[in-house]
């Protein structure tokens, strides 16, 4: 079909206008890369944008010999690999229970799943029952709460139910257990949502700061990202005499960046594989008609 | 143990029989069930010290009765009508901004002709979806700043003399918020309809085009149809959220400068209760929270229903 004189017009307003918008919101990222190669006393004269005025790799290096950002950076590491592993297993065999029909129990098992999404005990009580539990500053408390989620299980629920019934049940003719079934069938046909389920936990598990604020004041069991909150934070400080400038350290200010950027990096480096399922796991999960 | 499927076997057997059939199937799922009740419903029962004079010397259980006075309290304090003015107003404005901007910008998007293109605008517009709000509420104020790129920019154009004092101000606080979160999760936003949007059939745009329709009307009478569905559903969350603010960005973003602006629900309950340890009356100003969410929740689901007629539960 030939394209009319309108719809050419609008194609091009549109490239612009796409170009406009990807220049928004890449621009003030590569900024910050280039301020945190730039020399901190000459960034603070202003004036920098794409590109680094006087090239130095001060901050990283100041940064980089801060043992603090080591321990914090295994924290992160450490809760992000168990995280993963822990609530994609527990997702998978929540998930394959729950499609099987004649599972005893399995409409009082969904509506106990389904309230757990509506209904919350709020910061507060929640705070005071892990706390009763032994929870504070306490490394689980990264990895036990978030185990469960309905949310991935009903992802992982919509997936195997769109496994064909007949393989499992050929599987068992030939005398296959349930767990060889599960392990062997079921799993291996099921990579794609686990993927999905793992990459955005991990990268829940990379970001969030909230729980190790509410929970953690042990310095050595911080994540990086409350390290960096706490930089961000206290760096902020008001000097009251004047009571108007907002006065940041400059040292600080630019081993702040450097931080931000190494912290950046996992997420940017597992980006490209995320985009694999972005579609799939909102989805998979969208309620269904 | 024999492996007939678990279905074909009769129902007559006693239920400690299939209880024991089903036993793989029963052991994947009790340790869902234990995290479920030690981690989302015993916090549950934990509400009920919003009812209670609780302090840290009692148990949940054992603290005594007190009835509503923390729910009379707060409604008395003027500190929580600020807080509920800045909750509902910066959440107003994300509302209004961001909910139309992520439908129009994935129309806009899908009307992009080349893949590469398109799928190059789509990767640079989810990727500050992924990056936590300490980063970016960090690169904010670095923004922002004195000598960051914006006071630069603006200099440069000779629009201001001196830098602005932009974390400073409590005027601009409102601003900051939502402009940063519509940057942040505007691409992202798009996700769901541009997916909803590949399900409509191509045919309806030959047969709009042949009957002359421009691309305004087709937009109108082809696309937005086409995700009506998708679109009430992101409103009733969202609405539903409206005072769920972001403690997050609030955190990151705030100081004692701002403080009269961007203090909201969330980080006012954080405060008082986690900081202060005023547990009851935080509490009690989350069960608030929560009662007025549900009946957001309920109220445009009732809207929703009205103009689609279809429910999207």
């Amino acid at each position: 079909m030939r394209k009319t004189k309108e719809e050419k017009v609008f194609n091009i307003i549109n490239l612009v206008f796409m170009v406009f918008f990807t220049v928004i919101i890449a621009f003030p990222l590569i900024n910050i890369v280039a301020l945190s190669f730039n020399d901190p006393m000459d960034a603070l004269k202003g004036g920098i944008f794409l590109w680094p005025r006087k090239f130095t790799f001060e901050s990283y290096r100041t940064v980089l010999e801060n043992h603090a950002i080591y321990l914090a950076f295994a924290v992160s590491i450490g809760k992000t690999i168990v995280g993963v592993l822990l609530h994609t297993f527990i997702t998978a065999i929540t998930a394959y229970a729950l499609t099987r029909e004649d599972l005893i129990g399995r409409k009082f098992f969904e509506v106990m799943g389904i309230l757990t999404m509506f209904v919350s005990g709020g910061m507060i009580p929640t705070f005071l029952v892990y706390k009763s539990y032994g929870l504070l500053n306490n490394f689980w408390v990264y990895i036990l709460p978030v185990l469960f989620s309905f949310y991935d299980v009903i992802i992982m629920m919509n997936f195997f139910r769109g496994i064909p019934r007949s393989l499992e049940e050929s599987a068992e003719i030939d005398g296959a257990t349930p767990f060889v079934i599960f392990a062997k069938i079921i799993i291996p046909l099921s990579l794609p949502v686990i993927a999905t389920i793992a990459l955005y936990h991990g990268v829940y598990q990379w970001n969030d700061y909230m729980t190790a604020n509410i929970y953690v004041n042990n310095e050595k069991l911080f994540p990086l990202q409350q390290l960096l909150f706490k930089i961000v934070s206290e760096n902020l400080s008001p000097t009251v005499a004047t009571g108007t400038a907002v006065v940041r350290d400059t040292t600080s200010q630019s081993m702040q960046l450097a931080t931000m950027v190494i912290t950046t990096i996992p997420v940017v480096a597992v980006y490209p594989f995320l985009q694999k399922y972005f579609v799939s796991g909102l989805t998979l999960g969208a309620v269904k008609e | 143990m024999e492996n007939f499927p678990l279905e074909e076997q009769p129902m007559k057997k006693s239920l400690f029989k299939r209880l024991h059939d089903q036993i793989f199937y029963q052991s994947m799922i009790w340790p869902a069930v234990i995290l479920m009740i030690l981690f989302n419903f015993i916090p549950m029962y934990g509400l009920i010290i919003a009812f209670k004079d609780y302090t840290v010397l009692d148990t949940i259980g054992g603290a005594p009765w007190v009835g509503l006075s923390y729910f009379k309290e707060f409604f008395k304090d003027p500190l929580f009508w600020s807080v509920m003015k800045n909750t509902v107003g910066i959440a107003f404005w994300k509302l209004l901004i961001g909910f139309p901007g992520a439908i129009i910008l994935a129309i806009l998007i899908n009307e992009v002709a080349n893949a590469h293109f398109k799928k190059f605008v789509q990767t640079i517009s989810y990727l500050p979806h992924f990056l936590s709000w300490v980063i970016l509420g960090g690169m904010v104020i670095t923004w922002l700043s004195d000598s960051g790129f914006i006071n630069s920019l603006l200099m440069d154009l000779n629009l201001i003399s001196k830098p602005i004092e932009f974390m400073a101000d409590t005027h601009k606080y409102w601003g900051i918020a939502v402009l940063s979160d519509f940057w942040k999760e505007v691409g992202w936003g798009t996700i769901l309809y541009l997916a909803s949007m590949t399900a409509i059939d191509p045919s309806l745009y030959e047969a709009a085009k042949m009957d002359g329709a421009t691309k305004f009307q087709q937009v109108i009478h082809i696309t937005i149809p086409g995700i009506r569905q998708m679109i009430s559903l992101n409103l009733i969350l969202s609405i539903g959220g409206l005072l769920g603010s972001n403690l997050d960005q609030t955190l990151v973003l705030q100081n004692s400068l701002n403080y009269s602006s961007s203090e909201v629900l969330n980080s006012y309950v954080y405060k008082m209760g986690i900081k202060q340890g005023n547990f009851s009356y935080a509490t009690a100003v989350g069960i608030f929270v929560s009662i007025i969410s549900l009946l957001l929740v309920l109220l445009s689901r009732w809207g929703t229903r009205k103009i689609s007629d279809k429910s999207v539960f």
